[in-house]
């Protein structure tokens, strides 16, 4: 293998990588771009995906039919769990200052993993995740694998579809008056708390349909598997800048490619160094994230 | 309120009272454990727990020790180094117990083996392997081999048995086991004759491992030394597969378990162990029929450590007559016997100099993953 192949084939798991990422912060991006709120129980949210897909899987034979089903449980429990973490948790301090919000996002993202080791059905001990057998694709010494393909089309298409959506259709401009301002919005006849338990419900399907991706490629679940992903998401969104939903995709995928780079290149220990690095030098240059707005703060 | 309050003083007097009686002499010698028994390792610290629980019901079926019945004291550490050291705090404060058994996997261990020298408490840990466990002092003992033996006799069944020339590593750089096994096996290996044509590292934790394997990969080795705990091995090895990266997979102890936590992503890999299940020594025997009969399963080998750590630390302390610490750790220097994981007898270094058993991964008639033996390698 060549020094090209090699850096090819580190830049196909770097994408694959990085598409996950993409997906998981494109949750986190639309959240703060509605609410100004930033969910830290999102990659909580991404591990009852997972969870909800591996019910699925360990109940039927795998086959791509089961996979589908998987992720469409999975997208509508975590749709289901959004609206109401959103109904009980973040609605009541919606004109509290937004650290009590955060402060709240944080103590239901340990709820959330705590609560996940106590449960019976989950506990605290990994778990293996069924998964479709392998097959790696050659493109000229340039190795793909089945789950690569799969984890890089999917995310793709969803955050085609999530891109669609929020700028062609009507639920969409809602999303982007609501964002711009909430008061107005309101005053033009939008139904303010639909559109943000819409929000919240996308928001959290994507991270299921992260989450089963993310345990598919790395086939074990548990319940701090959303954590560091989560944090990594976080990141990727704010390089973004956050609010932004193509920004979210960018970061994503730098964040990913970047990690990967370092870990092939230079030294697997300065993999999350380099990556978090990144973030402080854009946020120096560019303190609203390669794609996110300028907004004067009005006093 | 006058006869709430002579109430409440009452309370708090017999509640008091009840803690004074219960610092007296005491009649049983309490024995504290220090187990993972949830988190990444937690088939290890179930089946270590329910083994040392099985010596201790033994024991004390038998008349206990000194005449007193043994009580053992379980904590959880989850595998986090912090927790160890709150466990290990609280058996020596709040329960005073005479020695501890524990932790189960090294960098718990070493998180708390000087605070059991300062403290004067006999420390014997069954199942942790790393080479400087016991330099924290005389106070601190092992039941098993160390890494340094064991990354040989990886390195050894390498080069000789599986002739092998070019080796790959990929070790967790953050877990002191899994870097001094690294460090062995390319030393061994490379003393050999072979080449170490990668050696490449992550952080626990770590789910992605494309990069390092593609690496690796580029590299061309023939076999691939692994030396993590079967959690992440099970990760690792599925990367492997599906990077299309050909090479026998090796391991050590720490793969103990992987026929259970894995898929046919690890079948023809070789890992070294302290003893195997199928091995036709009556010592053996006997313990994993009598384990499997009160748990319904095969015992593996932290299980086979722990039972007889809690052995060779009972006998001391019936040879030490008392359970003063000092005459414990004098008492456990003369251990000398035969055990279910071999023969065992201190060294200077207070550790057991014994055999190491290949195991190797493969499909029985039904399909499901089992280990075969592959050969016994002597210090």
């Amino acid at each position: 293998m060549g020094i090209l192949q090699e850096f090819l084939q580190q830049m196909v798991n770097g994408l694959a990588l990085g598409s996950i990422y993409a997906l998981i912060a494109l949750g986190y991006t639309m959240v703060y771009g509605i609410v100004q709120l930033i969910n830290f129980a999102h990659g909580d949210i991404l591990m009852l995906g997972a969870f909800a897909g591996f019910f699925v899987l360990i109940a039927a034979p795998v086959t791509p039919l089961t996979f589908i089903v998987a992720f469409l449980v999975a997208m509508l429990v975590c749709a289901l769990i959004g609206i109401i973490i959103e109904r009980t948790c973040y609605k009541p301090l919606r004109s509290a200052p937004r650290i009590n919000a955060l402060i709240t996002a944080i103590g239901v993202s340990m709820f959330l993993e705590n609560g996940a080791r106590v449960v019976p059905q989950i506990g605290p001990n990994p778990r293996q995740y069924p998964t479709l057998p392998n097959v790696n694709y050659d493109f000229g010494g340039v190795g793909v694998s089945r789950i690569q393909a799969i984890v890089f089309l999917v995310s793709i298409s969803l955050m085609v579809v999530l891109n669609y959506m929020v700028n062609h259709t009507k639920i969409g401009k809602a999303m982007r008056a609501v964002s711009h301002d909430r008061n107005a919005g309101s005053l033009m006849g939008i139904n303010v708390n639909r559109v943000i338990s819409f929000t919240f419900a996308v928001g959290s399907s994507l991270a299921a349909a992260a989450g089963i991706l993310f345990a598919s490629a790395y086939p074990q679940v548990e319940p701090y598997m959303g954590i560091m992903p989560g944090l990594k998401a976080f990141v990727a969104a704010v390089l973004g800048g956050i609010g932004s939903i193509p920004g979210a995709m960018i970061g994503g995928f730098i964040m990913g490619i970047a990690e990967t780079l370092t870990k092939g290149f230079i030294s697997s220990q300065l993999a999350d160094a380099i990556a978090f690095g990144i973030l402080i030098i854009i946020l120096v240059v560019k303190p609203s994230g390669i794609l996110g707005r300028n907004v004067s703060e009005k006093v | 309120m006058k006869k709430n309050q002579v109430l409440t003083l009452l309370v708090v007097l017999v509640m008091i009272g009840a803690v004074l009686a219960g610092c007296g002499e005491s009649k049983t010698i309490k024995i504290g454990t220090i187990q993972s028994i949830s988190g990444p390792v937690s088939t290890y610290g179930i089946q270590t727990r329910d083994a040392i629980q099985m010596a201790v019901d033994e024991i004390n079926a038998k008349g206990g020790v000194l005449g007193k019945q043994l009580e053992l004291i379980v904590e959880d550490d989850e595998a986090s180094p912090d927790k160890t050291t709150n466990a290990f705090k609280k058996l020596v404060a709040k329960d005073k117990v005479t020695a501890v058994i524990g932790a189960l996997i090294s960098k718990c261990t070493l998180a708390i083996t000087k605070e059991a020298q300062a403290k004067k408490v006999v420390l014997l840990t069954p199942t942790s392997t790393n080479d400087t466990v016991t330099d924290a002092g005389d106070y601190i003992f092992m039941a098993c081999y160390n890494d340094s033996f064991q990354g040989q006799v990886g390195a050894q069944f390498a080069y000789e048995t599986l002739r092998a020339k070019k080796a790959a590593i990929l070790y967790d750089i953050t877990n002191d086991y899994s870097k001094g096994l690294a460090t062995n096996f390319q030393d061994k290996f490379e003393s050999l004759g072979g080449t170490i044509v990668a050696s490449e590292s992550y952080s626990a934790g770590d789910k992605d491992f494309n990069a390092q394997l593609t690496k690796i990969k580029a590299a061309k080795p023939e076999v691939l030394f692994i030396p993590d705990y079967y959690n992440t091995v099970s990760l690792i090895a599925k990367q492997v597969k599906s990077q299309g990266l050909n090479v026998t997979m090796l391991g050590a102890d720490g793969w103990d378990e992987i026929t259970n936590n894995a898929g046919d992503e690890v079948l023809g890999s070789y890992y070294c162990n302290h003893y195997s299940p199928l091995s036709d020594d009556p010592d053996v025997q006997t313990f994993v029929q009598k384990y499997s009969e009160k748990f319904n399963m095969t015992p593996n080998a932290l299980a086979a450590l722990g039972y007889d750590a809690t052995y060779i630390l009972a006998e001391a302390i019936e040879r030490a007559g008392s359970t003063d610490s000092e005459m414990i750790k004098a008492a456990l220097m003369e251990t000398d016997g035969k055990y279910v994981t071999g023969y065992i007898r201190f060294n200077e270094q207070r550790r057991p100099v014994k055999s190491a058993v290949m195991l190797k991964v493969t499909k029985d008639a039904a399909g499901k993953l089992i280990t075969e033996y592959a050969g016994t390698v002597n210090p």
